[in-house]
């Protein structure tokens, strides 16, 4: 068994066709957070960095979420570091299945999000989860990293953010984001606990501070109740989805 | 600069992150306990940061256009959109709200 497949051979790959148009479809979305960050008064390099460095959706989302509500950086960096805390689970899944060595440990964790976990744990074959989770990771890093330029560039060229609807436009991100996760009735027990516990805040704290109380109360939900432990840690795509229609003929 | 500063930490801190799966022992992060709260707290923290970009202004509640944006993307969703035309309809909704003279 080769770990470098032939092109040919590649081609064929169902891990790799599933995470190439995962790629294009993660990666366009780049374009709304490209555009959201410069509109929430970052400039362009800054958004750049959160794209390159940060490199985790939901936890850019948030970072500028926060600082867009007038939350301290402080606050944002905070949101933004619990968000992530799932990759790290992630990190763990694909270490034991991959078993990366050496520097590739350290450009494997980078590319370490919800699509390349994805499209790895969603193959049984060992090669297969190797390619999906590289091409994905990789094919991901590059389009979203060109989309959050594009949108940033458009952004800057758009004027005032508010005519163009780009607060709602965050409002419908990360509902987006929290959407699939949202499967069962204790996820949804949660949602709105932790969307009670912000409103019930936003008077009393400053700026983004309602956020960490959310998670504060999310944090002692999970650490007293005694549900299924995978609760919100499926990555939030199901590249499979199609396939997984055909073979049971109903919606996941 | 101040910012600089909080995105380069948040930076480092999510690299850590991912980088801490690889290297602590398995059986450290298997916890039922510590995998629920990391499943838990992504589903409250999102949760938290849609109401608070849809309703929060500084430290007061407000209804106006983002509310019409909330419920256009839930719509999308519903009816199993992909994520940048949700996005798109949350923009839309709450750019033509603006333009008929509400929020």
């Amino acid at each position: 068994m080769s770990s470098t497949p032939a092109p040919m051979k590649l081609r064929e790959s169902p891990a790799f066709k599933v995470a190439l148009s995962l790629s294009i479809a993660t990666g366009l979305y780049g374009v709304s957070f490209g555009a959201l960050a410069v509109a929430s008064g970052f400039d362009f390099w800054q958004t750049m960095v959160l794209s390159l460095l940060l490199f985790s959706g939901g936890s850019q989302f948030a970072f500028i979420g926060v600082v867009a509500g007038g939350g301290s950086g402080v606050a944002a960096m905070t949101a933004s570091a619990l968000l992530g805390l799932r990759n790290g689970i992630y990190g763990m899944q694909i270490n034991a299945m991959l078993r990366p060595d050496g520097w590739k440990r350290y450009v494997s964790a980078h590319v370490t999000i919800d699509e390349s976990t994805a499209t790895a744990s969603g193959q049984s074959d060992p090669d297969e989860q190797r390619r999906g989770f590289w091409t994905a990771g990789i094919g991901i890093f590059i389009l979203w990293n060109i989309f959050t330029a594009i949108g940033a560039l458009a952004g800057d060229a758009m004027g005032d953010p508010k005519q163009w609807g780009l607060d709602g436009a965050a409002v419908a991100a990360f509902l987006a984001l929290l959407w699939p996760r949202l499967k069962g009735r204790e996820p949804w027990a949660i949602a709105a606990a932790c969307a009670l516990a912000t409103i019930l805040a936003v008077p009393f704290v400053p700026s983004g501070v309602p956020i960490l109380v959310a998670a504060v109360v999310a944090g002692l939900i999970g650490w007293f109740s005694h549900a299924r432990m995978d609760e919100g840690l499926e990555p939030d795509v199901d590249p499979y989805a199609e396939k997984h229609q055909r073979e049971h003929g109903g919606r996941k | 600069m101040n910012l600089w500063l909080w995105i380069l930490i948040a930076c480092a801190l999510a690299y850590l992150t991912k980088l801490v799966g690889y290297f602590v022992p398995a059986k450290l992060l298997e916890s039922p306990r510590i995998m629920h709260v990391a499943g838990t707290m992504t589903i409250g923290l999102l949760a938290s940061l849609t109401v608070v970009n849809a309703v929060a202004s500084g430290q007061g509640l407000v209804l106006d256009a983002r509310i019409g944006a909330l419920v256009a993307a839930a719509v999308a969703l519903w009816l199993r959109a992909p994520f940048l035309v949700v996005v798109i309809s949350g923009a839309a909704a709450a750019a033509l709200l603006r333009l008929l003279g509400w929020g």
